[in-house]
């Protein structure tokens, strides 16, 4: 019974995670909301008896994924700093 | 309990669709395909489920005998093992043609990259 | 109207695939395959207590070959795209309590990274998991002492070096009529010690040394075109 309780609270932080990730104006708070669903889901892995699968994704995908989009992320603003921000882009008003 | 984890899979899968349909930075596109990544692997890992089941690691005396009706399925968690690693494979391809396209046009909107339209 | 539109479009794929999560009860008894890997004969003529890496080596095996493949095309196209800045930097150096720390942290981490897959038959782990985590520690390295020379042919070389022995552990298999990738080619030993599971550990460990090196090439390349902080 508990099992429930705490995967349902699980799902729900998982999905409230994915919508800051889509729809947050700064991309570093985007980029560990994304790091931070599949630490979520490597916890899900763990109440459905995979605990190889948990190892891999909580190396993998909360680790070296997030560490790769901070580099990039870097590099841009390096790139594009007498510019625009390039956080602004989705906020076109007339295109 | 498996119904729970299935659903919220299903709804990860939509929520990345949904970005990469929607958004017009290069960067969120990235994002969700990344969250669609983790949403298939969700649902995948859910299937192989047994009611009442443990992990299939034979380290204990009682599992060695009768073993096929007391641990889940092995074959889909060797399956997502591998999806997961080519799944970062291909996150980090998507973010080197990224970088190289904001080294031309100095800009990360999707719409300011129309040169192959007629 | 855009999103009307891609609302339209989710909600109709919704639609399709619906019955298909309808009809989802949950399984009250294993499959028919895994029930072939779980039998009590099976697991004695492969050996090895962790059925997950029973089935990732020897009976899925040409998925796993298929994977090396992929990360190395992966590592091979973004060594051809991003190209090195031509003028040399000195970044910033850091501060005393993280690089003494990282001194003390660096080894411990590739020693956890190589037992994990060593002991890849006994407990949960492996070879993408050791990989991981060695390539984890690799990043610490990078990131504690930026201006450090990374000597690039020597994980080059591993890479190249255990991707040409997986394969010939491969192809032995074969030559000597057993079947390709079947890990009879080394004794099989008791069950749940160390030296079991014939060549089990040995295919293991070459490809967690293969996906640690290769994930260290992608992270290098990145960083070799990092600008000044």
């Amino acid at each position: 019974m508990e099992f429930k309780i705490i995967t349902t609270l699980l799902g729900i932080l998982m999905l409230a995670m994915s919508l800051i990730a889509i729809y947050h104006k700064k991309m570093i708070v985007a980029v560990i909301a994304t790091g931070a669903v599949g630490l979520f889901a490597s916890i899900m892995y763990l109440f459905l008896a995979a605990p190889d699968v948990a190892m891999t994704e909580a190396a993998i995908g909360s680790g070296l994924s997030t560490i790769i989009f901070f580099y990039v992320l870097n590099r841009i603003r390096q790139n594009d700093k007498e510019g625009r921000e390039s956080d602004e882009i989705d906020e076109i008003p007339n295109k | 309990m498996e119904y729970i984890t299935i659903t919220t899979g299903f709804l990860i899968i939509l929520a990345g669709l949904w970005a990469i349909m929607t958004r017009k930075n290069i960067i969120r596109i990235i994002i969700g395909f990344s969250l669609f990544d983790t949403g298939i692997h969700v649902v995948m890992v859910s299937m192989a489920y047994v009611k009442g089941g443990v992990a299939p690691i034979l380290d204990k005396k009682e599992l060695l005998t009768d073993t096929a009706n007391k641990i889940v399925d092995p074959v889909p968690q060797a399956l997502v093992l591998t999806a997961i690693v080519i799944g970062l494979g291909v996150t980090a391809l998507m973010l080197a043609y990224a970088m190289r396209l904001h080294q031309e046009k100095k800009s990360l909107d999707i719409e300011s990259f129309k040169d192959l339209k007629w | 109207m855009k999103k009307l539109l891609v609302l339209f479009i989710l909600a109709a794929l919704v639609g399709v695939l619906y019955p298909l999560y309808e009809s989802f009860d949950g399984n009250t008894e294993l499959s028919e395959v895994a029930r072939f890997y779980a039998k009590s004969e099976n697991v004695q003529k492969v050996n090895s207590q962790n059925l997950v890496t029973a089935v990732v080596v020897t009976y899925r095996g040409l998925d796993t070959l298929g994977e090396v493949t992929i990360l190395f095309l992966t590592a091979a196209i973004i060594a051809f795209f991003l190209k090195k800045e031509s003028e040399k930097r000195t970044l910033r150096k850091n501060s005393e309590i993280f690089k003494t720390a990282s001194k003390l942290l660096i080894p411990i981490i590739t020693m956890l990274g190589i037992y994990i897959f060593i002991n890849g038959h006994l407990t949960p782990g492996g070879g993408f998991q050791g990989g991981a985590v060695i390539a984890s520690a690799v990043i610490l390295m990078f990131l504690a002492f930026p201006n450090m020379e990374f000597s690039h042919k020597f994980f080059e070389s591993l890479e190249s070096v255990s991707g040409l022995v997986y394969v010939g552990l491969a192809a032995f298999g074969a030559i000597l009529g057993l079947g390709f990738l079947d890990n009879a080619i080394l004794p099989l030993g008791k069950f749940g010690q160390l030296f079991s599971a014939g060549a089990i550990p040995v295919i293991y460990s070459f490809v967690g040394l293969k996906v640690g090196a290769e994930l260290s090439n992608i992270l290098n390349k990145f960083k070799s075109v990092q600008a000044d902080n």
